[in-house]
């Protein structure tokens, strides 16, 4: 039993733990280091291939799926809600930028604790459930933030948006996008090479046997509810700091960042990807982005339309992700089936 | 006294709709396991069709009524049959995802023929007007939607609870491979209960239709406060859905009614109530516990 209140159905129904992961830790160590190097070379060359402000999307949206899959793809919970984290920490830097006048930096990092601190009673509630139920409790209270953020105008702005989120950083001018993806890029590495740790130390391992098995990880005596916790609050964290870019980013915050479409694409952002990859949340985010500047630059209005059809198709067709597909090839490729 | 009646039965008039939407999402996740994110797009279908149907074609409220949950019924079993199907072998959440994908598709579609600006729907000549209770009067239209709700949910009950088709129902919901086991032809029933549950869904949006503004963002925002109302009740459990529908309609009519100088109160307290329930009875008011902590 996954927890008090899991039918045997949802047990059985449980999908088969992700191969992505397990293929790249199997691979020599020249392909890993390879495939890190072509990473930061693209990640280096970058917002001189695309628009910087799309590239400064990219690398946020690249810090939320990271977030949202050390969750879905190696603790076994679906948030749909984490843009309560996102945004919330989008608001708070925005904020303390506007009217502290803090580097952009520490702004950021005020905002991404605002989120970690929210992730625990949202937290603390949400665990008590799983599967199917704790995607909706994480949807309703993801609402909740929302609905406190439009009513709480006086500080918030409601629907005008938080105006002039300025992108201080001890003189250097950082107006320019181009620069700013690179004064933004060491941090983004440094939250994605956090979720990398957390999920190869030993407390990311339980959290994977916890997902794979929770009553076994009960039964070894760990404290399955506050190891749960601990990777929602780590992971509100993260997502905070992608929001918090963002918002210094877009130097505007909306309620947008709250609304329940930003939960939901994030989460399709990962599965796309490709859940229980890690890497796979990053490849996702650059391409659903590019779509969707894409998409809005050609005049195209209907993005909903598009982007409900990548979910649909991606669920139906696509399960395994991007780079879940890619692995699964490699390790075929590997180890070719012996005839007869 | 005739205020506090007044906002009780607003109450229950509001409760009315979640109830008809909890249910409906509790009947199909009882029979396919399935939670479905597009219960709120459908009602939003729901109201938009009557609007047409009006609008485009003359069409009055009654036929509405009946042309709607049957059109979007059907349109629940074909979609049933062709794609929700196919997932429901896997873990619920990919379904969840696939009904969010539908949701975005179905809203967008309306948005991009009819736009964003609310659409008015007036109410049917013999339902406008008061009837009047002797302490205080109402809308003879929310007397309808309440009388009409409570019926329906009886009748759902009833045939839940004492038909042959009803007891086969619940025997899939509760032990599938034990009710397949003595020969009854499970996989029959799933495409109907999904279009059933649909079909109420369409249903509470016409009913919606004259009361509240017809716009395709109508059921997003609704449907989350249904998924509430469903942790709160226990998904498993019809009676809990419908009666924490009722409730949490209640509770939101007196919070608007006795702390007007606080809107956020009448919008958040479903969040709050869920939050206490996941606190006390994880499982939900009326949820089975299946074992102990």
């Amino acid at each position: 039993m996954t927890s008090a209140v899991d039918t045997p159905a949802e047990e059985a129904a449980r999908p088969a733990p992700p191969s992505g992961l397990l293929a790249v830790a199997r691979a020599p160590g020249w392909v890993r280091y390879a495939l890190l190097a072509a990473g930061l070379i693209v990640a280096l060359w970058l917002p001189r291939g695309i628009y910087p402000a799309v590239a400064v999307d990219i690398l946020c949206w690249a810090l939320f799926a990271v977030s949202v899959d050390l969750l879905l793809g190696f603790t076994g919970l679906m948030s749909f809600g984490h843009a309560a984290f996102w945004g919330t920490s989008a608001y708070v830097t925005g904020l303390v930028a506007i009217h502290a006048g803090l580097p952009f930096p520490a702004a950021v990092l005020a905002g991404a604790l605002a989120a970690a601190l929210l992730a625990l009673p949202i937290g603390y509630l949400a665990v008590k459930r799983t599967g199917i139920y704790f995607a909706m409790v994480t949807l309703a209270f993801a609402q909740m933030v929302y609905y406190v953020a439009n009513e709480w105008r006086s500080v918030t702005q409601g629907e005008n948006g938080l105006q002039g989120v300025p992108r201080s950083f001890f003189g250097v001018d950082l107006t320019d996008d181009y620069y700013f993806y690179y004064a933004i890029l060491p941090i983004v590495l440094l939250g994605l090479l956090a979720a990398w740790r957390i999920v190869h130390s030993p407390f990311g391992r339980v959290l994977v046997g916890i997902r794979d098995n929770p009553a076994r990880a009960r039964a070894l005596g760990y404290p399955v509810h506050r190891y749960k916790l601990t990777a929602f609050v780590l992971s509100g964290f993260l997502a905070g700091l992608g929001g918090g870019l963002f918002a210094v980013g877009h130097r505007f915050v909306s309620l947008d960042v709250l609304h329940w479409t930003t939960s939901g694409k994030a989460v399709i952002v990962v599965v796309l990807g490709g859940i229980g990859t890690l890497w796979g949340g990053v490849l996702g985010a650059a391409l659903v982005v590019r779509l969707e500047d894409w998409l809005s630059f050609s005049g195209f209005e209907a993005i909903g339309l598009v982007t409900g059809g990548i979910f649909v198709l991606v669920v139906l067709l696509f399960r395994r992700g991007i780079w879940g597909s890619v692995a699964a090839l490699a390790l075929r490729w590997r180890r070719p089936r012996r005839r007869g | 006294m005739s205020g506090f009646l007044q906002n009780t039965f607003n109450g229950l008039v509001g409760g009315a709709f979640y109830a008809l939407l909890a249910l409906g999402l509790a009947v199909i996740f009882g029979m396919l396991r399935v939670v479905n994110f597009a219960h709120g797009a459908f009602y939003m279908l729901g109201a938009f069709g009557a609007y047409v149907l009006l609008a485009e074609a003359g069409v009055p409220f009654w036929a509405a009524l009946v042309i709607m949950p049957l059109a979007l019924g059907l349109l629940g079993m074909v979609l049933e049959r062709a794609v929700i199907h196919r997932l429901t072998r896997l873990d619920p959440l990919y379904n969840f995802l696939l009904t969010f994908g539908l949701t975005l598709i179905l809203q967008d579609l309306v948005k991009s023929r009819y736009g964003v600006q609310s659409s008015p729907y007036a109410t049917p000549a013999e339902l406008s007007g008061t009837v009047d209770f002797g302490l205080f009067d109402f809308p003879t239209y929310r007397v309808f939607i309440l009388g009409f709700t409570v019926l329906l949910c009886v009748a759902v009950w009833w045939v839940l609870g004492r038909t042959r088709v009803g007891m086969v129902v619940r025997a899939a919901t509760e032990r599938p491979e034990l009710t397949r086991a003595f020969g009854i032809d499970v996989g029959r029933w799933v495409t109907p209960v999904f279009g059933f549950g649909i079909a109420l869904a369409g249903l509470a949006g016409v009913l919606a239709a004259p009361m509240r503004a017809v716009n395709p963002l109508m059921g997003a925002d609704l449907i989350i406060v249904v998924f509430a109302v469903v942790v709160i009740g226990g998904l498993g459990s019809i009676f809990g859905s419908v009666a924490a529908g009722f409730g949490i309609g209640l509770i939101q009519a007196w919070g608007e009614a006795y702390l007007s100088e606080f809107p956020i109160v009448s919008q958040t307290v479903v969040f709050v109530v869920m939050a206490a329930v996941l606190l006390w009875r994880p499982a939900g008011l009326f949820g089975r516990e299946e074992a102990p902590a």
